[in-house]
């Protein structure tokens, strides 16, 4: 459409005056008059008529956008396989030696490593944790949304949704901030607390950030804190497409709001919510910039999660890229497995139409 | 937290206690429901003031045994050493303006690249349109530090490593795969009756593109464009591996982190620096959040 002719003004566009197979569905584009090809025609506007004769308008349409992403998204993922199965060191990298193909003992070699197992575990268990705690208080959100008056609705929607949209290294600094052992507020509100809600002072000086799980709480509660505001939106968003009459009569019949919940909201919205635990789970369990700020920049081995430990296989001395790229096809796998179900609820949606 | 008020309207109907004892509950459980509101407006707003009001804050109040919620004498001091680069020996402005550059170019290209991409899925039927919008999907959820592995490889040889046109290249491509999707809807929903009438008024496809298409898609670009200028202006993981050298050319992520690893207990001024690279785009967020909100859900209940 772009690339096709700039006719002059006056003339009756020749786009119109040969039905291309690429659009069955505008035909009426034309003009109703014919105009003979043959006379007085520009190059530009030949090769108007050559575009839409062959049908290759979209196809030249997704040329850059498929060059941008195949270059720099597609072809470092097959990368990644290919080096998997190299020696790709530090030694290649530079060129001194030439990277050799040794079947499979990259994989074996991580599978062979307690580590690699330590941080598939943490992994898992965070997104096993984070996943259910962030769709539930984004749901629970997501209602209270709707039964606000409007404007305290915004009010709230907007608050909530500048936790989103704070980067995460903002937030994990912050975080850390608000844990600190010297001067930050979470140790100080705990030794305030009553010892029967746990708190006691004990907590003065508590360190967060160096043991597994303390420092998985701390990233715990930012990720919930970062996603629920996505999933309140959305749910909201969700609710108002149900028709009233529906939760109207729920309510009529005695069904209390968690009857109705389950009887009525859940079912109608179950796609919303499968595409939002799925989207969670590929963020959560995905999880890089946070775990690598809030456990220290990959100084601590055994708080790695998958996706340090891979990155640490690169890019802590000696460089493994070899290592690195079998551990990240795993974390991609896993993640691949998730988003195949992604796209099947996406398509169940109707979204690809 | 909002099912109790609701169960106890729920109460109020059965008991029946006449027209003002049910306004009565009625007016409680509005009150109770605003609280909630009040309560999960301050747990997701607490972080970001908290992080404002420490950088405000002279360093006895910041190691107080009592911490305070506001600076009890406010003071510069913190930013006045963030922007005059005293700590790391650059200053502020430096890496605000690496960011922008890369940023807006990134953002620039990406917006017209996807457009075109868009206005093909959108507006044509083609053989291998499904297929390339699964691909999309696919890409988009495609682990970040899992390619960069790969892309450091490919950096290094083609000398991009510590360049800010490596990294406007990756966030250009990262940005896409969001922006072709959003777009497409935007593109599908310009009616073609318009696009024909102009046709049949002598205009060229390049004048229905400015005249037509481009005005009202153009909602949907100014909502891709915060998407992916959010995107580009947080990214951290492609930034931490290919300005790893050079302290320069490091975007305000990057500082932000190496501020904070360069000075771990000088909380008041990385909470400083922190507020200087997040107000700008909460403050972006706040303008454009009705238009960012609107697509963000188009994107998530319609795909």
């Amino acid at each position: 459409m772009v690339t096709s002719s700039h006719s002059r003004p006056g003339t009756p566009s020749p786009a119109g005056s040969t039905p291309s197979p690429s659009e069955p569905d505008e035909p009426r584009n034309t003009t109703g008059r014919s105009v003979s090809p043959a006379t007085d025609l520009s190059v530009q506007q030949r090769a108007g008529i050559w575009i839409r004769k062959h049908g290759v308008g979209p196809y030249l349409l997704l040329l850059p956008a498929t060059a941008v992403i195949g270059a720099l998204i597609l072809w470092p993922a097959v990368q990644v396989g290919l080096f998997s199965f190299q020696n790709y060191g530090l030694m290649q990298i530079s060129g001194v030696l030439p990277a050799q193909w040794i079947g499979f003992s990259n994989y074996s070699q991580i599978l062979h490593d307690p580590e690699f197992w330590q941080s598939l575990k943490t992994s898992l268990y965070f997104a096993l944790v984070v996943v259910p705690l962030t769709m539930i208080i984004g749901t629970l959100v997501g209602q209270l949304l709707a039964r606000l008056g409007p404007k305290m609705r915004t009010f709230v929607s907007v608050s909530a949704l500048l936790a989103w949209a704070t980067p995460a290294v903002s937030a994990s600094v912050i975080f850390v901030w608000l844990v600190d052992p010297d001067g930050g507020v979470v140790d100080w509100a705990l030794a305030k607390l009553p010892s029967w809600l746990g708190g006691g002072a004990h907590w003065a000086g508590f360190s967060w950030t160096n043991a597994t799980l303390p420092a998985y709480t701390v990233l715990t509660v930012m990720l919930v804190w970062t996603g629920f505001p996505f999933i309140a939106v959305t749910v909201l968003a969700g609710l108002r497409t149900l028709p009233s009459e529906l939760l109207e009569a729920a309510r009529v019949d005695g069904a209390g709001p968690w009857r109705t919940f389950w009887k009525v909201t859940f079912p109608l919205l179950r796609p919303v919510f499968l595409v939002l635990a799925l989207l969670s789970t590929i963020w959560d369990f995905g999880m890089f910039t946070q775990a690598y700020i809030v456990t220290g920049n990959l100084g601590n081995r055994d708080e790695y999660n998958l996706g340090l430990y891979e990155y640490s296989q690169a890019f802590t001395q000696p460089p493994h890229y070899g290592l690195a790229s079998a551990a990240a096809f795993v974390l991609t796998i896993i993640l691949l497995i998730v988003t195949v179900g992604y796209v099947r609820a996406a398509i169940k949606q109707g979204s690809l139409a | 937290m909002t099912s109790v008020p609701v169960s106890g309207s729920a109460v109020a109907r059965r008991a029946g206690s006449g027209r003002a004892g049910r306004r009565l509950r009625r007016t409680s459980r509005k009150a109770a429901l605003n609280l909630a509101g009040v309560l999960v407006a301050l747990f997701a707003l607490f972080p970001v003031l908290w992080m404002i009001s420490t950088a405000f804050k002279p360093a006895s109040e910041i190691y107080s045994l009592t911490p305070q919620p506001l600076p009890l004498h406010p003071t510069l001091a913190n930013f006045r050493a963030v922007i005059s680069g005293s700590v790391i020996g650059i200053s502020y402005w430096n890496f605000l303006k690496n960011s922008l550059f890369i940023t807006i170019v990134a953002v620039a290209v990406s917006s017209l690249v996807g457009l075109l991409a868009a206005i093909a899925l959108g507006r044509f039927k083609f053989r291998f349109r499904t297929t390339y919008l699964i691909m999309l999907l696919i890409v988009q959820l495609l682990p970040q530090q899992a390619l960069v592995v790969s892309l450091f490889i490919d950096f290094r040889k083609l000398n991009l490593l510590d360049s800010l046109v490596g990294l406007i290249a990756v966030y250009t491509a990262f940005a896409l795969p969001v922006t072709i999707w959003m777009l497409r809807n935007f593109a599908a929903t310009v009616p073609k009756e318009l696009e024909e009438a102009a046709a049949i008024d002598g205009a060229g496809a390049w004048t229905r593109f400015w005249r037509i298409l481009l005005p009202l898609v153009s909602p949907g670009l100014v909502a891709t464009s915060v998407f992916a200028f959010i995107f580009a202006y947080n990214e951290f993981v492609f930034a931490l591996t290919f300005l790893g050298t050079d302290t320069a050319k490091f975007t305000l992520p990057l500082y932000v982190q190496y501020f904070y690893g360069q000075n771990s207990t000088n909380w008041g001024a990385i909470m400083a620096s922190s507020t200087l690279f997040t107000i700008p785009v909460l403050v972006f967020f706040l303008f454009t959040q009705r238009r960012l909100a609107s697509g963000l859900v188009a994107g998530a209940v319609k795909g």
